[in-house]
C-alpha cells in the first residue's frame, strides 16, 4: 500500500476517487505520523475523535457518490482560526482554555461545505507576531529540516511554523495559515514547501484572531502548488461578515496550473538587490528568471522605489492595528485573568502575564504611534507611505509587468534561540522581501527553488496584480517543475 | 524620536500593561531601537500623497439595521473567567 502522508493533497483526492483507500485510512496514517512526530511540537492541539468521525462521515458520502471538493481530506489548522467547540489560543497564555461558540468562514468553508477533514491545531508565533514560532506560549516548533551532517534544531520560520513544518514532515496534506508580514510564504520557503498569500480581500477574516487588521489575510501552506490552487478555492469568496472581503467570483484556480507562460512579462525589481546578500540567494534569483525564460517569459529590470521604507512602515502600521485589536484581552469576557485590588490594575496584571515579550512590545510600540502628538509623525506618515509603495507596484503593472520575481527570504533557516534577545530589528529583517505585498494588498506565492550549500531550502517569491493569483499558479509551477519537489529526510 | 524612562511608563499604563521598575530599561532600549529604524521614513517626501485608508479599491457595503443574531446569553458568557447570571464579574468600579 502507498505512504498515505505522503501523497500531495491532489494524489489523495484522486485516490479517495478511485477508492484506493478510505478516508479514515488517510486520517489514521496522519494521526500516527503526528504522533511519531511530537518532538517537532508542530500541533499545539491534536484533535483524534473529531478527524475520525469526520473522516468517517466523509466516507459515507463517498460511498453515496457525493461530497464536496476537499471530501475526506486531511488537513492542519493555525491556531488562529476560531474553531466551534475546539480550544483556540492563538498561542497566547492570555486565551487560556478558549472554546470559540463559532467557526471562522474559511474553517466551515474548508470542512462544513467542502468536507475535509481537521487533524487539529497548528503552532504559531503568539497573535502571528514572529518570524520564527518561537514567541508561542507552547514553544517553538522544530523545522523538519536540519543542515548536512549537523542535528542542530532549526525553526521553521513563522509565524505560520507549525503549518510549515507539519506540511513538511508529511503531518496534513495541507495546512490553513495566515500572513501579515510574510507569515505565510518566509515558513514555506524555509521548509521547501508552497505558500500562497492572496490579494487582500480575497479570503474573509471573520473568525480569524486579529493581528493587523489591514495587512491579514488567509491562504494555504502545502507540498505543491497544485495543492495549494486546490485550497485557495475553497479558502477563498465573499463573506458578508467581513466588510473588507470582495464580492468577486472565485475562480477555479487548479486551472491555471499547466497554463503557458510564454509571452508573459516578469519584473526583477532592483531595489531586491541587497548590499550583503548572500551569493547563493543572488544565484537562487537568477536561476529562477532563466527558468521563466526558458519557459517562453520575458524578463526586465523594474525599480520599486520606495522598497526600503516597506519595513519600517510595516512596524508603525502593523504594531499600532495590534494594539488597538488586543485591546479587547481584558480578562473580562473570555481568557485569563490576573487578580487587582481595582479594576484597571486586574486590566494590567492580567496583560502583563497573559501577553509574551515580542506582544507587549508591538502593543507598546503601536500605543506610542497612536498617542496624542505623535499620531501626525507616525502613523499618517506610515499610511502615505503606504500608498507610495502601492504605487510603486501599480506603475510597474501599468507598465505591461504581469508579476515580479524576488527572492523569498535574505537568508535559509536558521537555529532556534539564534535571534533571540538581541536586537527586535534583527528578526524583523527576515521579512524584508515579503513584507511589501502586505503593505500593497498583494497576492504573492513562495515556491521551493533549490537549497543552499548546507543542503537547507530556499525559496522565490512572485508578487502579483491584485485578484491574479492564477498568473502567481502558472508561473509558480513554472520554476516547481524545475526546481522539483523538497522533502526533508525522517529523522524524527 | 526616542522615549525616556517616564514615558515607556506612560505607554505602558496607556496599553494596560503593568512594567516593573526593572523592567524598564530594557523595554526603553528596545523600543528606542524600533524608533530608531522606523526614523527613515521622515526622509520620503509624502507632500500631497494621500493615506492609504482603503487596501482594496472599494465602496463600504450597507446591510439592512436589522436584529439578526441574539438570546444566546450562555454562549457567550460560556468562555469568561468569573459570571453570575450572564453577568461579567470584575472588581468592584464604584465605591
Amino acid at each position: 500500500m502507498t505512504n498515505l502522508t505522503s501523497l500531495t493533497l491532489a494524489e489523495a483526492r484522486d485516490g479517495l476517487a478511485r477508492k484506493s483507500f478510505t478516508s479514515l485510512e488517510l486520517a489514521d496514517a496522519h494521526l500516527a505520523a503526528m504522533e511519531r512526530a511530537r518532538v517537532l511540537n508542530a500541533y499545539v492541539l491534536e484533535t483524534p475523535e473529531r478527524a475520525r468521525e469526520m473522516a468517517r462521515q466523509a466516507d459515507e458520502r463517498i460511498a453515496k457518490g457525493e461530497g464536496g471538493p476537499l471530501n475526506g481530506l486531511p488537513l492542519g489548522v493555525k491556531d488562529l482560526f476560531a474553531t466551534e467547540g475546539t480550544r483556540t489560543t492563538a498561542c497566547s497564555r492570555i486565551l487560556d482554555d478558549f472554546k470559540p461558540p463559532y467557526e471562522s468562514t474559511v474553517t466551515s468553508q474548508l470542512f462544513t461545505r467542502d468536507g475535509a477533514v481537521m487533524l487539529g491545531k497548528l503552532n504559531n508565533d503568539e497573535f502571528a507576531m514572529g518570524s520564527s514560532n518561537e514567541t508561542s506560549c507552547f514553544g517553538p516548533v522544530v523545522n523538519p529540516w536540519r543542515r548536512q551532517g549537523s542535528d542542530v534544531k532549526l525553526v521553521p520560520g513563522g509565524s505560520s511554523g507549525g503549518s510549515a513544518s507539519a506540511v513538511a514532515a508529511g503531518l496534513c496534506l495541507g495546512a490553513t495559515a495566515t500572513d501579515t508580514g510574510g507569515s505565510i510564504r518566509q515558513p514555506a520557503a524555509f521548509t521547501g514547501t508552497v505558500g500562497l498569500k492572496p490579494t487582500y480581500g480575497r479570503c474573509s477574516r471573520w473568525g480569524i484572531v486579529a493581528f493587523a487588521s489591514s495587512l491579514d489575510q488567509a491562504g494555504p501552506i502545502t507540498r505543491t502548488v497544485r495543492d495549494a490552487a486546490i485550497l485557495m478555492r475553497s479558502m477563498a469568496g465573499h463573506d458578508p461578515r467581513d466588510t473588507t472581503s470582495v464580492d468577486r467570483a472565485v475562480p477555479d484556480y487548479e486551472a491555471a496550473v499547466g497554463k503557458s507562460v510564454k509571452g508573459m512579462k516578469i519584473g526583477l525589481p532592483r531595489e531586491y538587490r541587497l548590499e550583503g546578500m548572500p551569493a547563493e540567494i543572488e544565484k537562487l534569483w537568477s536561476q529562477g528568471a532563466e527558468w521563466l525564460k526558458a519557459a517562453g517569459a520575458e524578463l526586465v529590470e523594474v525599480s520599486l522605489p520606495h522598497t526600503k521604507y516597506a519595513l519600517p512602515a510595516y512596524y508603525i502600521v502593523a504594531p499600532a492595528e495590534a494594539s488597538s485589536n488586543l485591546a479587547r484581552y481584558d480578562g473580562v469576557r473570555y481568557g485569563a485573568r490576573a487578580g487587582g485590588s481595582n479594576i484597571v490594575e486586574m486590566y494590567e496584571n492580567t496583560r502583563a502575564k497573559g501577553f509574551g515579550a515580542e506582544v507587549r512590545r508591538r502593543i507598546m510600540i503601536g500605543t506610542y504611534v497612536l498617542s496624542a502628538g505623535y499620531y501626525d509623525a507616525y502613523y499618517l506618515r506610515a499610511q502615505k507611505v503606504r500608498t507610495l509603495i502601492k504605487k510603486d507596484f501599480e506603475d510597474c503593472y501599468d507598465a505591461g509587468v504581469d508579476a515580479i520575481l524576488t527572492p523569498a527570504t535574505p537568508s535559509a533557516a536558521f537555529g532556534i534561540g539564534q535571534k533571540v534577545g538581541g536586537n527586535p530589528i534583527e528578526m524583523y529583517l527576515n521579512d524584508i522581501f515579503t513584507v511589501t505585498a502586505n503593505m500593497a494588498g498583494l497576492p504573492g506565492i513562495a515556491v521551493p527553488a533549490g537549497k543552499d550549500s548546507q543542503g537547507l531550502p530556499l525559496g522565490l517569491q512572485l508578487i502579483g496584480r491584485p485578484f491574479d493569483e492564477e498568473t502567481l499558479i502558472s508561473l509558480g509551477e513554472v520554476i516547481e517543475l524545475a526546481a522539483g519537489r523538497f522533502t526533508p529526510e525522517v529523522w524524527w | 524620536m526616542s522615549v525616556d524612562a517616564a514615558t515607556v511608563r506612560r505607554i505602558a499604563h496607556l496599553a494596560r500593561i503593568a512594567v516593573d521598575d526593572a523592567e524598564v530599561p530594557h523595554l526603553q532600549g528596545e523600543l528606542n531601537a524600533i524608533l530608531a529604524f522606523v526614523e527613515q521614513l521622515q526622509e520620503v517626501n509624502v507632500d500631497g500623497v494621500e493615506p492609504m485608508t482603503s487596501v482594496t479599491p472599494m465602496a463600504m457595503k450597507m446591510r439592512p439595521d436589522a436584529v439578526n443574531d441574539g438570546e444566546i446569553a450562555d454562549k457567550i458568557v460560556a468562555n469568561a473567567p468569573v459570571t453570575h447570571d450572564h453577568f461579567f464579574l470584575v472588581p468592584k468600579v464604584v465605591e
